[in-house]
């Protein structure tokens, strides 16, 4: 498809062009004036309305397709959603509002959305509190790590080192990295944390571990109570990656089951869109232990019912946002929430790891799972046998898009070769599953017929398989 | 597959040993475990280097991977073909895939024999 | 339950395949002494109860204020058109375009995206976006300190002090060197920056316009930076950047923005846009999602994620970042907007602000006592010199339904008179008129 610059005619008007311009020379001297306009595409409102309905025709998303794509959650996204968060009352708030002499009065109503939500997740996960300002998940990570740092700077812990499992997420380790810490990698067995491998490695420099629980290969990590012991043990922290709480939500809280700190993503768990790749939000979570830490500013409630925005936290680790975090992002998590309440959120994590398992057990005959007992909202599946015979995971990938379905993820995690990472959640039917292992069980059958097709696919997209490696040697980065 | 002419590392280096310094690449079996070569981080000549140092990184699509330096010395040359032909790596990493001339003051020790490697990679 | 499909005897049929006996069973794994003590939330309600609670909520925020606050933060106007474009969910409900065939729309749209910054900027390369102005900002440091492995970085005391103050939480425990040359009078100090410019920084940062709107020319001190091996970062204003020179222009090395100002609502601070572009030699320090043009086996031209072996998820620990959602979808509403407002688009609402800024500049420094901080040129927002408490001011004219600007004591000290005004082209010329009667009337009495 012709790229909006392609479309591009000179001297075709923008409808919303301003008539009688000023001069810039009225204000500036030339020297501080760009030569010549921008080269942007000149279209009218048509041809850009046209272009991008074109593009959006060129994309899987959850409305059209299941996308059981693991680790990512991609459930159904509420419209009503949608609706709440493009209120003017909401969207026309410029943030620096409340941090006006008398003008916090005419933020009531979104301040008490960031302390209602705030409250909300502090019950769903039994933390003490939390902030909203970071802005992704590996936001958060980073966040939560800062926060760990800041406690042990605090007690002067001497503390160098952050324990990150092989099965945690793919963005731990550089989080850890980036707030300053050696990353120690310890290895699983038999799909989960081994705290005989933890003991090993455990001593005063470790400042606390990062663990996703359940963790990427789906599995719950058993041995969590001998690991909070003895993290705690050294004065290490335990932190938790909220990616796959989808699974848990009502069944464990991270709180009450000792982590003293915890990132959720408000676009995986409560049903806010994932938007092509973003903007998600990450927020943390405490116990009493950290809370001094926390980023600022933070949203308190006087006696008389206002809230306003306190910045008097003298340990505060300070800015991690410009203002409040991705506030849209939240407006459509604490309305999810609010729609489920608590009886809804248990049906979600019981139903998203009744399909996980359901899909597991109807594939098995089919695909090898390295891990084969009751995961919780997703599982790990191994292409190796079909490798052998030349079909890899990623061939079966691209196979599945040209049945309509988006991929699970592939190649991650590391620790299982040519895996298939699948999470279906609990808004996708039986009626999907069961279509979905169809699809897939007839690629399975075609890896000993018809290999040659599988490797060809994807045939029935907007563009065959594309060339990653001229991508990345030839550099094309605009136009 | 394993030329016997040279000399390996752990990490999947090879040094062909010159007079007063060695040429340097990785493997054979290292290209193919990257796959598609697409980019390759070369060291600054001048550079001084402990051998088990980084010094480089080499890219395909799914991959990066360092490159250690197998002996200790002074880069006096590093192959700038690879800047705009990384695949150079991928079609002859023997030959016109060398990474770099490194400048040696002592012998050069501590690399395993074309045997030891060939071991090394079968298991 | 809302949005669960499946009938109770589809969830029997499920757990006996399974081999379960009960919905409890699939939670065998987690020990029984971690079990919920309590899950103390509310109901559920319906769609229609939770709609009108919000809309409640929303109606407690007061949108009919005439506002001049800025601070890097604009209310430009939005063509209906920008937010329809990305309300098709075949975007907002996709995922990183991790399987790019089935992702060319979010693919060629953030080409698009990256195509239009490089072009707005003056610079050769643009990633996919990270989180806002300031992450941008941090991020850009970051490359510098990587590529050219220095630890001591000068920024300009004119940088936004919502930024300065991230800069630091950022790298508290990073063992790098932050050193803020003041501002004088809203101006950045050229030649004490360039004192300590020196070959053990790795990075200046500068931004322009600057915070007290004032608009300046880093060329020179650009090119010194270049000789010394000293990574140039300009933050700049997007919308402005139609009409002003650019970092390109100026020689930067990296510059960023927060893209707000391209189509995105204020939102109450977020979701925003960080905008990253860079020269050719930076490209292998960019952090995030960069999107590359190639084909496909059949030869045709497609989209696809590239120099992801950068990425967390492959180089673990030795990442370049640990970026991994961005702000896609507002990448894509900017492009939108970009495309609606066309260059003389862009630069209509540059220079209809800044027109009205200057309007409003003059009607105030007529009032008594009022006059500008400094004589430098600026382009939509100043900073004027009261002489009464800017803060002060604010709280009587909220009253009045005005917010006349942010108080740079808030940010500054010794600046308690000091008031930040910005005009974007939703503000009328009556609107100023009534304003600065009303401040006229406050500070003559």
């Amino acid at each position: 498809m012709k790229t909006i610059f392609d479309r591009s005619i000179n001297g075709r008007l923008s409808p919303y062009q301003l008539e009688s311009l000023a001069n810039p020379r009225d204000f500036l001297p030339g020297g501080l004036i760009r030569k010549t306009p921008p080269d942007l595409p000149r279209v009218g409102e048509l041809d850009v309305v046209r272009h991008f309905t074109g593009l959006s025709k060129r994309n899987f998303g959850v409305d059209s397709n299941f996308y059981p794509l693991g680790s990512c959650t991609m459930k159904y996204n509420p419209k009503f959603m949608e609706q709440i968060a493009s209120l003017n009352g909401f969207t026309d708030l410029h943030p620096l509002l409340p941090q006006l002499k008398g003008a916090g009065l005419y933020t009531q109503g979104a301040l008490q959305v960031i302390y209602e939500l705030e409250d909300l997740l502090c019950r769903i996960t039994g933390m003490e509190a939390y902030t909203l300002q970071p802005m992704a998940g590996a936001h958060g990570e980073l966040t939560g790590a800062m926060l760990m740092a800041a406690y042990h700077n605090k007690k002067k812990n001497k503390k160098t080192t952050l324990i990150v499992p092989d099965s945690a997420h793919g963005t731990n380790p550089s989080s850890a990295a980036i707030a300053g810490y050696d990353v120690l990698t310890i290895k699983s067995r038999d799909g989960i944390i081994d705290p005989t491998a933890l003991k090993q490695v455990l001593d005063n420099s470790v400042a606390g571990i990062m663990m996703t629980c359940p963790n990427t290969l789906g599995l719950f990590e058993s041995h969590l109570p001998e690991i909070v012991d003895l993290i705690h043990s050294v004065d290490g922290l335990l932190y938790y990656d909220g990616a796959n709480l989808n699974a848990i939500l009502g069944r464990m809280l991270p709180g009450e089951a000792g982590f003293d700190v915890v990132h959720l993503n408000l676009h995986k768990t409560f049903g806010t869109p994932h938007g092509s790749g973003g903007p998600g939000s990450g927020p943390v979570g405490v116990n009493k232990k950290l809370e001094p830490f926390l980023p600022i500013s933070r949203v308190v409630r006087l006696d008389d019912g206002q809230f306003f925005l306190n910045y008097a936290y003298p340990d505060s680790i300070g800015y991690i946002a410009p203002f409040y975090g991705n506030f849209g992002v939240m407006l459509k998590a604490y309305a999810y929430i609010l729609r489920l309440g608590r009886e809804g959120l248990l049906r979600v994590s019981e139903n998203a790891v009744l399909s996980a398992n359901y899909l597991r057990k109807k594939l098995e005959q089919h695909l090898h799972i390295p891990y084969n007992r009751i995961c919780m909202h997703e599982f790990v599946a191994s292409a190796v046998e079909q490798a052998k015979k030349g079909v890899r995971a990623v061939d079966i990938a691209k196979a599945l898009l040209d049945r309509g379905h988006y991929a699970p993820t592939v190649y991650f995690p590391l620790i299982v070769k040519e895996c298939l990472m699948m999470e279906p959640t609990e808004t996708e039917s039986k009626e999907t599953l069961d279509v979905f292992v169809d699809d897939l069980v007839d690629i399975l059958m075609k890896v000993d017929r018809d290999p040659e097709t599988i490797r060809k696919s994807p045939q029935n997209t907007p563009v065959s398989r594309l060339d990653e490696v001229l991508a990345a040697r030839n550099m094309q980065l605009c136009m | 597959m394993i030329p016997q002419d040279l000399l390996y590392t752990k990490s999947h280096e090879w040094v062909k040993v010159l007079e007063n310094s060695v040429l340097t690449g990785i493997t054979f079996f290292a290209q193919e475990q990257l796959g598609d070569i697409t980019f390759v981080e070369l060291p600054e000549v001048g550079r001084i280097l402990e051998q088990g140092e980084e010094m480089g990184v080499v890219e395909s699509v799914k991959a990066a991977s360092e490159i250690y330096a197998p002996v200790s010395g002074e880069v006096v040359e590093v192959n700038l073909d690879l800047e705009t032909a990384p695949e150079l790596i991928n079609h002859d990493p023997y030959g016109k895939g060398w990474i770099t001339k490194i400048k040696t003051t002592e012998p050069v020790t501590g690399l395993l024999s074309p045997d030891q490697y060939s071991q090394l990679v079968d298991s | 339950m809302p949005y669960i499909p499946h009938t109770p005897e589809q969830q029997k049929q499920m757990l006996e395949i399974i081999g379960l006996g009960s919905m409890d069973d699939l939670f065998q794994d987690i020990p029984d002494h971690l079990k919920p003590r309590s899950f103390d939330l509310p109901p559920g309600k319906s769609e229609m109860e939770v709609t009108g609670f919000l809309r409640q909520l929303s109606s407690r925020n007061s949108t009919g204020l005439k506002s001049f606050l800025g601070a890097g933060f604009y209310d430009h106007y939005i063509p209906a058109a920008a937010p329809a474009m990305i309300s098709r969910s075949e975007f907002y409900t996709a995922y990183t375009p991790y399987q790019a065939e089935a992702s060319q729309g979010s693919l060629q749209a953030l080409f698009e995206y990256q195509s239009a910054m490089c072009r707005l900027f003056d610079m050769e390369y643009a990633n996919a976006s990270v989180y806002d102005g300031g992450t941008a900002i941090y991020e850009a440091m970051m490359m510098a300190v990587r590529h050219i492995k220095r630890r001591k970085i000068i920024i300009s005391g004119d940088l936004s002090p919502i930024y300065q103050h991230m800069l630091k939480c950022y790298t508290k425990n990073l063992r790098l060197e932050l050193k803020v040359i003041d501002h004088l009078q809203g101006l950045p100090m050229m030649e004490n920056l360039m004192d300590v410019l020196d070959e053990n920084c790795a990075a200046l940062i500068v931004q322009n316009p600057n915070f007290f709107g004032n608009i300046l020319d880093y060329t020179e001190i650009f090119a010194h930076c270049h000789k010394l091996g000293i990574v140039s970062i300009a933050s700049v204003y997007p919308v402005m950047q139609s009409v002003l020179k650019t970092p390109g222009e100026m020689g930067a090395d990296i510059a960023v923005a927060e893209g707000q100002s391209l189509g995105l609502p204020l939102n109450f601070g977020g979701p925003y846009l960080g905008v990253m572009t860079c020269a050719r030699h930076l490209i292998r320090q960019m952090p995030g999602r960069i999107v590359g043009k190639t084909k496909d086996s059949e030869g045709r031209d497609g989209f696809v994620l590239t120099l992801q072996a950068r990425e967390q998820h492959i180089r673990r620990e030795k990442a370049t970042s640990n970026i991994c959602s961005n702000q896609s979808l507002c990448a894509l509403q900017a492009l939108a907007y970009i495309c609606l407002m066309g260059p003389s688009g862009l630069q209509g609402v540059a220079l209809k602000s800044m027109d009205l800024a200057h309007y409003a500049a003059k009607k105030l420094t007529d009032i008594d006592g009022v006059r500008l901080l400094n004589n430098s040129p600026f382009g939509n927002e100043f900073a004027l010199t009261l002489p009464v408490s800017a803060y002060d001011l604010i709280g009587e004219l909220v009253q009045k339904n005005f917010v006349p600007g942010f108080p740079l004591g808030r940010y500054y000290p010794g600046m308690d008179n000091c008031l930040l005004m910005a005009c974007t082209e939703k503000i009328s010329k009556q609107d100023i008129g009534i304003l600065s009667e009303l401040i006229r009337g406050i500070i003559e009495g």
